[in-house]
């Protein structure tokens, strides 16, 4: 299809799509979970009337507002990245991947960007009702557009709904339904933003935690953080619950993924679950290293986890590359053999077709309907090409498990001393509080990379390789983006944070 | 209700439904207008802030209405999507660009700790306003003029010219396209600030008499701009679709046969440029503060002429003139079938979006924004 492939290029367009991503990633988690925060205390206010809920609601609602801003600007270059950087992937998907981006603008943007002004400086000129439906509607917004936007990125994972025309040389929709309500996307979704809950709870409580600590609005540190600890306890039983599924499916649909998540090489039954480790970075798929030069296992658990079944056998790398006729796994040599002959006959078919040579064009037709499957691994140059970076997202998800694991203890213990309302002496915990911040962003991003290196070479898993899904562009092109993009991100990032820590230190309105 | 549609019908509607999109985005830009009046015609710091937070409560529907555009583009005419932004790549970074800048400046500008300073903030703002608006512009030209670019047997695009989109700029129809919607938005910028400001306060009575007078003035200098893009319409050499064969033809006078061809496209364009054309004389003759809607109704009915005119009556949307055959229709770029009839019934919840926002614009904008309420108001210190 791209005759003169240019790894460089994608590699960039990669690092490209990461950057911004990740950048947008810092403030999309405290956009859905603080609104739905703000929602809550205004709703305090609401019912008792309490204008220290008031006070509450606005000081919190000055940072969202700045987080906000930053958090569009990074979000518009996601969108038409897709269009700039992957431009055959936006032609061979756009008739399934276009309707979610659509569907968000119509269904969540509109909500946000009408209700965000609203909230803000409509407390004098809407009833206390219509205000508060207001502020529900800025977080039901963002949520929304979070729904839809992970159906698309569900989708990626793993293609469903949809037919390949070869009139046409793409993939076409075939059932909406399938699309949106794939378990996949609506395990992302309840994991995304629960965890997402869990980072803005983290804010919430790490901002009061250092008013705590200096000494300063008690009273709103105080009721601040325990509706924060409440949800943040809440969504970490809902992020516990989502990430088991997802392991769970993920197993089912993105073998390769789960096993680069274990730095598991050789499959077998009763797989146990590394718990501590530490990968051989010297180990390669196919070589007789060991996979790891240390390692503390759990044992059955991985099965189990993948499987709900502690003897079930839980395939490895070299399983998925080599081939494992005992468990009725097929080469991935063999999948490339496949889809070359899928990507001929294509060919072979669109010729016909130009020359009007029907024998010849249902001939090929045919031929490709038996090897459609593969299509993509036909354009993989060897086996080995389709495994993923092993050691980064191995590393990534014990990350994100650990902290997730850590997550409900610290929220536990923030009610606890809420509750014997001692929680200001506990400078210790207060700190914590702080430095959980970033923690909570650790977690979350690790959580992407997991998602998304895991996912390589795939952009659509099993059908498009990222260096086909591409643009036609020089690595020079890209490269300058790149650094226009990084230095661009970063410069107002400072000044978010600069302009937060203003905020936060100028604090709530006086009384 | 739509699964009974043909698929050329469900292109046509879709055309449309795009048309209409866009045709709001290019009334909403009175912000950009607004962003550039910023600086260009407030004197004091009362008079920027007035401004500023002016169009701080309306900047995110333009600005997600031009991400629906996208959107909706990329959902219903996906090709497109896919051979422009990945082909005229700089063009379309340029304009993104100065939308990143404009998403944080309103938010920002005021805020102690900023980084860049107040006046770095409001030149973003006039760079999106101008340049940005401008190539928009220049894009919306090519729909006419054309792009250098090929297409394979995959679809996968080449771009033939090594500027990557940039290469519109230097087409005259494009640069005047893009001229004419920079001072279309300055007037209507000027006549929605007229009409959403409070000029009761000493430092802002001189305010409302200098954006009647440059809503007057941009509408002097945008008139060239709209002469020449209509006069290049009647003469230019237009893509058309041989009906038989779907193949691209050369048409002499392609744009004036559409016009004519689609009579009431004739009619939107001239009531539309009669609306803006009163609406700016109302507004500098009286003290109505009105022209807003009237202007606001012209430019889209001029807007809808505009997409439609480059869309339909069998015309290439968006023309290669590297190779002919690659150009863009609606019926070769679209989705299929099944797409677009899902997409049209989520299409069926726009009204309601507009209705809510109709009704909070309403709601919001009974009280004009006063220099008092951004010095003492309820929500002073969230002001821009």
């Amino acid at each position: 299809m791209l005759e003169h492939l240019d790894l460089t290029m994608v590699n960039w367009a990669r690092a490209q799509f990461a950057l911004t991503a990740m950048y947008h990633w810092l403030f999309v988690p405290l956009t859905l979970g603080l609104s739905l925060l703000l929602a809550f205390f205004e709703t305090l206010y609401f019912k008792t009337g309490n204008a220290a809920w008031k006070r509450i609601t606005k000081f919190w609602m000055a940072l969202f507002a700045i987080n906000f801003a930053i958090g569009v600007a990074t979000g518009i270059i996601l969108e038409f990245e897709f269009g700039t950087n992957w431009s055959n992937y936006s032609w061979m998907v756009g008739d399934i991947f276009g309707a979610p981006l659509a569907i968000e603008g119509i269904f969540a943007f509109f909500l946000e960007a009408t209700f965000f002004s609203v909230m803000f400086f409509g407390w004098d000129r809407l009833s206390k009702g219509m205000h508060l439906f207001s502020t529900w509607m800025v977080a039901l917004g963002s949520n929304l557009s979070a729904v839809w936007i992970l159906v698309a990125n569900g989708w990626m994972q793993h293609p469903v709904g949809m037919a390949f025309n070869p009139d046409r040389a793409r993939f076409e929709m075939q059932d909406f339904w399938a699309v949106a309500g794939s378990p996949v996307a609506i395990s992302k979704f309840t994991h995304a933003t629960s965890s997402s809950f869990q980072l803005a709870a983290f804010f919430v409580i790490g901002v009061s935690s250092w008013f705590l600590l200096k000494g300063r609005h008690m009273e709103m540190a105080k009721k601040s953080i325990i509706v924060a600890a409440v949800l943040g306890l809440l969504s970490s039983g809902f992020v516990a619950f989502t990430g088991d599924e997802a392991a769970h499916t993920t197993a089912r649909v993105q073998p390769m993924k789960l096993a680069a998540m274990e730095n598991l090489y050789t499959g077998r039954a009763g797989a146990g679950l590394v718990a501590l480790g530490v990968p051989n970075p010297e180990k390669r798929p196919g070589d007789n290293r060991d996979a790891f030069l240390f390692k503390v296992e759990i044992p059955f658990l991985l099965s189990f986890l993948a499987n709900r079944d502690p003897r079930s056998f839980v395939p490895g790398i070299n399983d998925l590359v080599y081939g494992n006729p005992d468990r009725q796994l097929l080469a991935t040599g063999k999948k490339i053999e496949k889809g070359q002959i899928a990507i001929a006959s294509l060919k072979e078919y669109k010729k016909a077709r130009a020359n009007n040579d029907r024998t010849r064009s249902a001939a090929a037709l045919s031929n490709f309907e038996n090897y459609k499957n593969f299509l993509g691994y036909g354009y993989l140059k060897n086996p080995e090409e389709a495994v993923p970076p092993v050691v980064l997202v191995f590393y990534a998800f014990r990350i994100m498990v650990a902290l997730g694991t850590l997550f409900p203890l610290i929220f536990a213990a923030f009610l606890f001393f809420s509750y014997k309302d001692t929680i200001a002496r506990q400078k210790w915990l207060l700190a914590l509080g702080i430095f959980s911040i970033f923690l909570a962003f650790v977690a979350s991003e690790a959580g992407w990379v997991v998602a998304e290196v895991g996912r390589q070479p795939w952009a659509i898993q099993d059908l498009l390789p990222v260096s086909v899904a591409r643009s036609n562009l020089t690595a020079a092109t890209v490269q300058t983006t790149f650094f226009l993009f990084l230095t661009l991100f970063t410069v107002l990032l400072i000044a978010e944070v600069r302009i937060m820590l203003n905020q936060i230190k100028q604090g709530p309105e006086a009384e | 209700m739509f699964t009974a549609l043909q698929l050329s019908q469900l292109q046509q509607l879709w055309w449309a439904i795009i048309s209409v999109v866009g045709a709001l985005f290019i009334f909403l830009t009175f912000v950009q207008g607004g962003q550039t009046l910023l600086v260009t015609e407030a004197q004091n710091n009362m008079e920027r802030r007035a401004i500023a937070n002016s169009l701080g409560r309306k900047w995110e529907l333009t600005f997600t209405t031009l991400v629906l555009f996208g959107g909706a583009l990329f959902a219903a005419f996906p090709l497109f999507y896919a051979t422009s932004f990945g082909g005229a790549y700089w063009l379309w970074i340029a304009i993104l660009f100065t939308f990143i800048l404009q998403a944080v400046s309103y938010e920002f500008r005021g805020k102690p700790g900023n980084l860049l300073g107040t006046r770095t903030y409001d030149r973003f703002l006039f760079i999106n306003g101008s340049v940005g608006l401008f190539l928009i512009g220049v894009a919306i030209g090519t729909f006419f003029t054309g792009a250098d670019f090929s297409l394979n047997e995959f679809n996968a695009v080449t771009w033939q010219h090594p500027l990557r989109g940039l290469e519109a700029i230097l087409d005259l129809f494009n640069v005047t396209l893009g001229l004419f919607l920079v001072f279309l938005a300055r007037m209507l910028g000027a006549m929605y600030l007229v009409n959403n400001i409070d000029f009761i306060h000493p430092d802002l009575l001189g305010l409302n008499d200098r954006l009647r007078r440059s809503a007057f003035k941009s509408l002097l200098l945008a008139l060239p701009f709209l002469l020449y893009v209509l006069a290049s319409w009647a003469v230019m050499t237009g893509y058309a679709v041989e009906q038989a064969h779907g193949r691209i033809v050369l048409e002499e006078g392609k744009y004036l046969h559409n016009l004519l061809a689609m009579p009431a496209n004739l009619v939107l364009l001239g009531f539309g440029f009669v609306l803006v054309l009163l609406a700016v004389i109302i507004t500098r003759r009286t003290q109505s503060s009105r022209g807003i809607w009237l202007g606001g109704f012209g430019s889209i009915l001029m807007a809808l002429a505009i997409f439609f005119t480059a869309g339909f009556n069998n015309t290439a949307f968006y023309p290669s003139r590297f190779d002919l055959q690659s150009s863009l229709t609606i019926a070769n770029a679209s989705s299929s079938r099944y797409t677009l009839t899902v997409m049209s019934y989520v299409a069926l919840a726009v009204p309601i979006v507009l209705a809510y926002i109709a009704y909070f614009w309403h709601r919001m904008d009974a009280k004009k924004i006063s220099a008092e309420e951004i010095i003492r108001g309820e929500s002073a210190r969230e002001m821009y």
